[in-house]
């Protein structure tokens, strides 16, 4: 240390300074095999990424100046790659900075930095975590991060019909989009239809399915029940036929002119045939009722397996008060159910909040409603979809994209913070 | 003592006669797809519950490709969706979250809170990224792209699914292993995962009934008949033709549902350990 103050600057500030350039650092820490390891690096990655650098940042800013040459969503998705790949790189550039001045700091206090075998040895040693997590982690980058990334930015563009490739090209136009999805008329009124719908539909569907399961699950745990096991395996079967089988096989029962529902079940009553794909109201209930009778077979099996596991004095303690078995289920189960599954009941709300399948299999989000994108029942995903696949309102379907993830992301972190279920363990 | 038996007699009486009329709206609906699948003709019109002159006709058409219409190569395609997807899936969320469960590294807890995060966005935001994309590279009705983007989607929510379980195993387990001198992977593979069977079941379920049970992204990246996933496949032959070929429909229907349910059932109990186990404490 005394050396140091003489010097006015450490050697570990030094060799930071240094390795701004990335390995001379290390040459100065007379480390000089891996000096050249990380110089080596530094100049392929820029020069390997030069060019990815040039285009993709220009083409990030302009969105393309010249058709038919730019395709502008192509030059969008190299410029988000080019912003990857530069975070990746100021990583590593941090982490040569640290290893710099950590061996610096070794120098300092008298210490011989390590050689290159050791800190080779330390470093596969270290990184053994990374190596566990890169692979996924990597995977999820490419196939997961960025086409969410590239998702957003389109929020920001016009992207549709009429700025495509080859012959027009798009630009970026700021929170345009999300303005026009509460000023112009007609899409503010189809935005609050779905989004209404949408919340509604969360609402009722989850809730029918847990409270179906776990009304169920009581029912077959009664001590005196026989077949038990029969039971459960019936109870089991709309979760082990695959749901869009299921979903599909509704939609033809459901069919107003020639399902089985109007034609033999109604009919056998004498109730008049019921507009189910026609009438939006009646196929709302028609979803509600498939969504209960898909959903709750997984509510029940979880219910029976935290039945089971209820301790049994519980039962008995209540039984020498004079509990009734009302106040057995009021005081004991039902709180003792919902601690125990509160995550597994958050999951249902979010995944039917995101139930695309169901709405677009069924009866493909309609009845169709005039003057709309959106059907009678299309909820804000299979929306999305439509806008995507049907009439290119790119710029639209990824704002409300936007809009759903923040919706979801929103009431996800109020409920795990309430649940506490999810603390770091 | 009588009324209170007669009270228990009529509580079991009504408890089978609701069991009864819930197995009933369960069996009805599948019931009436074997019978429709063994029905005459097209139209779903003259099906009845118990077909009056039963034809294999349907099941015989299955075998047979004309114009849009591949139906084995769609079964194959999503048994070997399926299937890869649930290996690398595996493989990729045990690595991943024993890493979390097991080591303390710079990144660890910014890593989390990441997979939280994503957990909640649905990879539906993805859509319109992934229609682009595989444009742009060239991989429209690549399998390859779908599997790898299954994957990726399946990684957040069973590696915490899959942490949650490892940390519920005691650490003096691997430490004492470690003193007898075994490695990190050694741990991992011979003490871990035996143990964590359970939720490698929930981990190896949801890969493999994630790609049976998606339709958006699927018909996002697949166009070519020949490349259909059985979902999309089922749904473009009741939807384009309105109702003429749901009894050919009702037949490949049965034939993926009764393998998948046997198995389901069969494996049911190695997963619902897990879920129950895992899945509710978090």
């Amino acid at each position: 240390m005394p050396q140091a103050e003489k010097k006015g600057l450490s050697h570990a500030t030094l060799a930071t300074i240094l390795s701004i350039i990335p390995g001379v650092g290390q040459f100065f820490n007379r480390q000089i095999l891996k000096g050249c390891l990380f110089l080596l690096i530094a100049i392929l990655y820029v020069g390997g990424f030069a060019n990815l650098f040039n285009m993709g940042f220009w083409g990030l800013f302009t969105l393309g100046t010249e058709v038919p040459r730019d395709n502008s969503i192509f030059l969008l998705a190299e410029g988000l790659i080019a912003v990857l790949v530069l975070g990746i790189g100021l990583l590593f550039y941090y982490l040569n900075l640290r290893d710099a001045y950590k061996n610096g700091e070794a120098v300092d206090n008298g210490l011989k930095p390590a050689g290159f075998v050791r800190s080779f040895k330390d470093m596969t040693e270290n990184s053994y975590p990374y190596l566990l997590v890169s692979p996924g982690v990597l995977l999820l980058i490419f196939t997961v991060i960025f086409p969410i990334l590239f998702s957003f930015a389109l929020a920001f563009t016009n992207y549709n019909l009429y700025h495509t490739a080859p012959a027009h090209l798009a630009d970026w136009v700021g929170f345009n989009t999300f303005k026009q999805i509460f000023t112009v008329d007609i899409w503010r009124s189809t935005f609050f239809d779905v989004l209404g719908w949408t919340v509604i539909w969360t609402l009722v569907a989850s809730t029918l399915s847990i409270a179906i399961g776990i009304f169920l699950a009581i029912v077959v745990h009664q001590k005196d029940l026989k077949f038990k096991k029969f039971w459960r395996t019936v109870l089991v079967l709309p979760w082990a036929v695959p749901g869009f089988v299921t979903i599909l096989i509704f939609a033809g029962m459901f069919n107003d002119s020639f399902g089985a529902i109007n034609n033999v079940l109604l009919h056998s009553l004498g109730i008049k045939a019921i507009p189910w794909m026609t009438d939006a109201n009646w196929t709302k209930v028609a979803l509600l009722f498939i969504q209960s009778w898909l959903g709750f077979p997984y509510i029940f099996v979880v219910t029976t397996g935290v039945l089971q596991s209820i301790p049994e004095d519980l039962y008995e303690a209540a039984l020498m008060d004079g509990a009734t078995a009302w106040e057995k289920f009021r005081n004991i189960t039902l709180p003792f159910i919902l601690t125990q599954m509160a995550p597994i009941i958050i999951t249902q709300y979010t995944f039917n909040f995101n139930n695309f399948n169901i709405i677009y299999l069924f009866n493909n989000g309609g009845p169709a409603v005039a003057n709309s994108t959106a059907g009678g029942t299309d909820i804000l995903v299979s929306w999305i979809y439509k806008l995507t696949m049907q009439s290119s309102q790119y710029a639209l379907a990824a704002a409300l994209t936007i809009l759903l993830s923040f919706f979801v992301i929103l009431i996800a972190l109020i409920q795990f913070r309430r649940t506490n279920s999810f603390k770091e363990g | 003592m009588h009324s209170i038996k007669r009270r228990k007699h009529t509580r079991l009486g009504f408890t089978y006669l609701l069991l009864g009329l819930v197995s009933l709206s369960i069996f009805y609906p599948l019931a009436w797809t074997i019978g429709a699948s063994f029905n005459r003709g097209n139209s779903l019109v003259s099906t009845t519950l118990i077909p009056k002159n039963p034809t294999l006709a349907h099941y015989q058409a299955l075998t047979k490709t004309s114009g849009t219409f591949y139906y084995f190569q769609w079964f194959l395609n999503s048994l070997k969706i399926s299937l890869f997807t649930m290996v690398l899936s595996v493989i990729l969320v045990s690595l991943t979250a024993y890493a979390f469960s097991r080591f303390r590294f710079v990144g660890r807890k910014n890593g989390l809170t990441l997979f939280l995060l994503l957990q909640m966005i649905p990879q539906f935001s993805a859509l319109i990224a992934l229609f682009v994309m595989a444009q742009m590279l060239n991989l429209v009705n690549s399998h390859f792209l779908l599997i790898l983007i299954y994957v990726g989607g399946q990684i957040p929510m069973n590696t915490y699914l899959m942490k949650g379980y490892l940390d519920s195993i005691p650490r003096s387990l691997d430490e004492s292993a470690l003193i007898d001198g075994a490695s990190n992977t050694r741990i991992f593979l011979q003490i871990l995962m035996p143990l964590a069977k359970p939720m490698l079941a929930v981990v190896a379920m949801n890969g493999f009934t994630g790609p049976l049970g998606d339709f958006a992204l699927s018909s996002v990246i697949l166009r070519d008949p020949k490349a259909y996933t059985l979902p999309i496949g089922l749904y473009n032959l009741i939807s384009d033709k309105m109702g003429a070929s749901y009894t050919t429909f009702a037949a490949g229907a049965i034939l993926i549902s009764i393998p998948v349910a046997i198995v389901f059932i069969l494996l049911q109990k190695n997963f619902v350990t897990g879920l129950t186990e895992g899945g509710t404490k978090g």
